[in-house]
């Protein structure tokens, strides 16, 4: 069906609602990333083959569905059965028959699958409904809010959800300024780590004389651990589509891409079928829903570049260029694409527009804080128990995240740091934890915003190697076009194993603080600016631990292997777990009698450190 | 036109040229290796970086590439703080490093009292600073056979999948633009290897000498419309004819004005 009116889309959404409304039961297996990992695709087709040979009343086949990611991956693959919630984890494909006998034919439970919420006294109880998790309970979801609830590739579900209800109220009711208007007022920033003011970087482009503007949507989403724009593409992405044409129609453009990084497939998929079904219904090309609105949008895949997420390479790679930054001294706003006007936002700011237009920018204004309102998304990942997808309101603190929603360190470990805003982002310590998340406060920090990814450490991880890690990945991505970038970070990663492998100076340090320096003001684009934040970072908080390298040559956390010598103390029950767990055979002993190291052989993987139960190995 | 402050001096400019360009039309030397007036700036070495304000910024400043940096009315410039000599000299420090053996690097490192790199200095650097010199006046003249390949510390020049580049004609344009004298090239008798590819070079038809490739001329020829056979012969014979033509002239005139 062609919407070619305002007025055809309510009977339309009438229609899908009570198309879904009349199946009583839904079955939503998520398709993300960590579950589809886990074998979901399986489970959602065991789900089919069964139901289509067996007649249950109330499940219908196509309220068995495939959904994105639902956010809390740690516990995946899931399958959520509504309208009760029924929240089930861990799922297998021999499950499948459990469930549909006992919950969708008896609607009764099936125990063994229900999430376990640890209590205080070690034992721990089952939750049904995941609203009742405290992974989900302390979560506001306003980006995500269709992602994990929704078949991606039926826009009649969107519809369903209230979707392009936004677009036929700003086609209906707005002009473009006031679309503008309603964007600055709410004060939503950039979410793909930037953090200008959204409603600002519109209004520049609107203003500039020209014949041709872009509307770009940056997907490119390349931090390692972070996966909040991949669902929202995989899971959401008419959301997407709705706020970039929200988007055209504000500042007047006929066309647009969507830049989705080459290691998506799924996205660049989901996006495409949902572009193709989109202009079908008339919500892209000429005449949108029947006004005078023409645009168009097509899908430009990236070629495995980080650095073309920074929005000049990205534009250089959409116009078919290599994907190298330029200065900005003349912004992309002016003369972006092909020299042209261009907005550029990233896929959870655009997400996010529809529901600013529906609910008023007052109201994302009352949520967070007064600098940066409404709600982020941010994955969760490290050693996390919870790991997955978040969205909260900006201005909860770090300890929330981690230790409410997160439940804290893997295995019970102390916490020692969290990473936030990607590999040039910086690492807080226990004492940041209590800093409200927004724009400025980390950045005060020392750390940034960036797209929201947060990588959990504990007290096994070394800071030193850490910093290393992370700037081995920017010389890695580094374009190379730049000196300080492609040189400073080369020499401060060089500089930085130097320290874990116990050969470094104080000498060495002085000469790594004066080089980020230059490399932070010298450098050409973003990535080479915030490129030292990882070494910065940790030297400001953990410089203790720097110097026990330099000084002592000693690794406290136990990682650097230069730098360590594993022992078994006499805590050993000579339980052989040790020897049959060690790849190099350098562990001799005997049933119950005292194991012992031979340093010679020892590689110092820490095989044995993990596998021992009694504490029993010593790292030195 | 537009007024902007350089070292304290009012300098007039007109808007939108580089502000590069203005201060050394004041006579301040700033060191460049990326930049050449044949070629749209690009800013990669950064060697150009100045300090800038303005009166209503409040004593914010900022470090920019002044080759590629626009002037505009009430612009207020330092060339050559403290902070800069600092970023230059890690600058010159950092390439030094990866070439160390190159004399134009070590005399300009000189300059900022740096003997030697104060890293590890890589032996094997092929003094290549990435400047993109050549690729940029490769697309210049519309041939584009060279160019940036991989990323980062790893980014090398190179032709197409680093076989003989399919588009050079052997115009050696890349090789004297390099600041560094990375890029070589061999002329043996009517031979000229570059980038690996082979290229006939058109003997002069009165001294046999080698002149340019016959790719070359081939594409002055079309690009500039020059007659066919001017490349016939050699720079030297040409001068000699016309020196002869001009003599006989000469003496002409003389036998018409006796």
């Amino acid at each position: 069906m062609r919407i070619d009116s305002i007025d055809k889309l309510a009977a339309w959404r009438d229609e899908c609602r009570k198309r879904l409304d009349s199946q009583k039961k839904k079955v939503l297996v998520c398709l993300g990333p960590g579950c589809l990992a886990g074998g979901s695709d399986k489970i959602l087709e065991e789900f089919h083959e069964i139901l289509s040979k067996k007649k249950i009343t109330d499940v219908t086949l196509e309220a068995v569905k495939k959904t994105g990611c639902h956010g809390f991956c740690a516990q995946g693959p899931l399958v959520i059965i509504e309208p009760e919630g029924i929240f089930y984890t861990k799922v297998k494909k021999a499950h499948v028959k459990e469930i549909i006998e006992t919950t969708l034919e008896k609607g009764e439970l099936v125990e063994k699958l229900l999430y376990k919420e640890r209590n205080g006294d070690g034992t721990d109880h089952a939750i049904v409904d995941y609203h009742d998790i405290p992974f989900y309970k302390y979560q506001k979801r306003i980006s995500l809010r269709n992602v994990g609830q929704i078949d991606p590739d039926r826009i009649t579900d969107y519809i369903a959800a209230g979707g392009y209800s936004a677009l036929a109220k700003t086609l209906s009711s707005m002009t473009p300024q006031e679309v503008i208007d309603q964007i600055t007022k709410s004060g939503l920033r950039g979410r793909g780590g930037g953090g200008f003011p959204t409603g600002r970087k519109w209004a520049t482009c609107a203003k500039i004389e020209s014949d041709i503007r872009y509307v770009l949507c940056n997907g490119d989403e390349g931090d390692p651990g972070a996966f909040m724009d991949r669902c929202i593409m995989e899971g959401d992405p008419h959301s997407i589509l709705e706020g970039m044409i929200i988007c055209a129609y504000a500042v007047g453009s006929r066309e647009g891409y969507i830049y989705v990084r080459e290691e998506y497939p799924l996205a660049v998929i989901n996006l495409q079928n949902a572009i193709d079904s989109a202009r079908e219904h008339g919500f892209l090309g000429e005449n949108i829903m029947g006004t005078d609105l023409c645009y168009d949008i097509k899908i430009a895949r990236g070629g495995g570049a980080f650095v073309c997420g920074e929005s000049s390479a990205l534009m250089k790679s959409v116009a078919g260029e290599v994907g190298e930054p330029r200065a900005k001294y003349v912004r992309s706003v002016v003369k972006g694409l092909h020299d042209k006007p261009t907005v550029l936002n990233n896929v959870e700011t655009f997400a996010t527009i529809p529901v600013i237009i529906n609910e008023g920018a007052d109201w994302f204004a009352s949520i967070g804080t007064e600098k940066s309102t409404g709600t982020k998304a941010f994955s969760l990942a490290g050693k996390v128990k919870n790991t997955g997808l978040v969205e909260v309101p900006m201005g909860v603190t770090l300890r929330k995240i981690i230790f409410d929603i997160g439940g804290g360190a893997l295995k019970d470990r102390k916490f020692k740091a969290v990473q936030t805003g990607g590999p040039s982002g910086g690492c807080l310590p226990e004492d940041k934890l209590d800093l409200p998340v927004d724009f400025d406060t980390l950045t005060k920090a020392g750390s940034m915003m960036g797209s929201g990814g947060m990588i959990v450490m504990d007290d096994r991880t070394c800071m030193v190697a850490v910093a290393r890690y992370f700037l081995g990945v920017l010389v890695k991505e580094s374009c190379g076009k730049c000196v300080p970038c492609r040189e400073g970070l080369y020499q401060l990663h060089k500089l930085c194993t130097k320290i874990t492998k116990g050969k470094a100076t104080e000498d060495d340090l002085n000469l790594m603080e004066n080089l980020s320096r230059v490399i932070s003001v010298a450098s050409l684009c973003g990535l080479g600016q915030s490129g030292p934040n990882p070494f910065v970072s940790t030297l400001r908080y953990f410089r203790d631990e720097y110097m026990a390298h330099i000084r002592d040559k000693k690794c406290p956390a136990g990682v650097c292997r230069e730098l360590i010598t594993f022992n078994i103390n006499d805590q050993c029950t000579g339980c052989l777990a040790c020897i049959a767990a060690c790849p190099v055979e350098a562990i001799t002993g005997e049933k119950k009698k005292l194991h012992v190291i031979n340093q010679d052989l020892c590689t110092k993987c820490g095989s044995c450190y993990e596998v021992c139960n009694f504490d029993a190995v010593d790292i030195k | 036109m537009v007024n902007i402050t350089i070292n304290g001096k009012v300098v007039r400019a007109t808007e939108g040229e580089m502000l590069l360009d203005v201060i050394r039309r004041e006579g301040i030397n700033i060191p460049t290796l990326c930049q050449h007036d044949a070629l749209e700036p690009a800013g990669n070495c950064r060697l150009c970086m100045v300090e800038i304000t303005r009166t209503e910024w409040d004593g914010w400043k900022k470090y920019v590439t002044s080759c590629l940096y626009p002037v505009e009315e009430g612009l207020i410039v330092s060339t050559h703080t403290s902070e800069l000599h600092e970023i230059r000299k890690t600058i010159l420090d950092l390439l030094l490093a990866n070439s160390p053996h190159s004399d134009v690097l070590q005399k300009m490192a000189e300059e900022y009292g740096l003997h030697k790199t104060s890293y590890e200095p890589n032996l094997e650097g092929d003094n290549c600073i990435m400047c993109y010199a050549c690729t940029r006046i490769c697309e210049v003249l519309g041939k584009s056979a060279i160019s940036p390949v991989m990323r980062g510390h790893e980014k090398v020049i190179a032709p197409p999948f680093g076989e003989e580049p399919p588009d050079c004609i052997g115009c050696l344009a890349c090789a004297h633009i390099c600041p560094t004298n990375v890029i070589t090239w061999t002329d043996e008798n009517l031979t000229r290897t570059i980038w690996k590819k082979k290229f006939e070079l058109i003997a002069c038809e009165k001294c046999g000498k080698a002149t340019i490739s016959r790719d070359f001329a081939e594409y002055l020829i079309e690009k500039r419309g020059l007659p066919k056979e001017y490349f016939n012969t050699c720079d030297d014979c040409k001068r000699v004819e016309l020196a002869q033509k001009m003599g006989a002239l000469v003496d002409k005139a003389k036998e018409v004005a006796l």
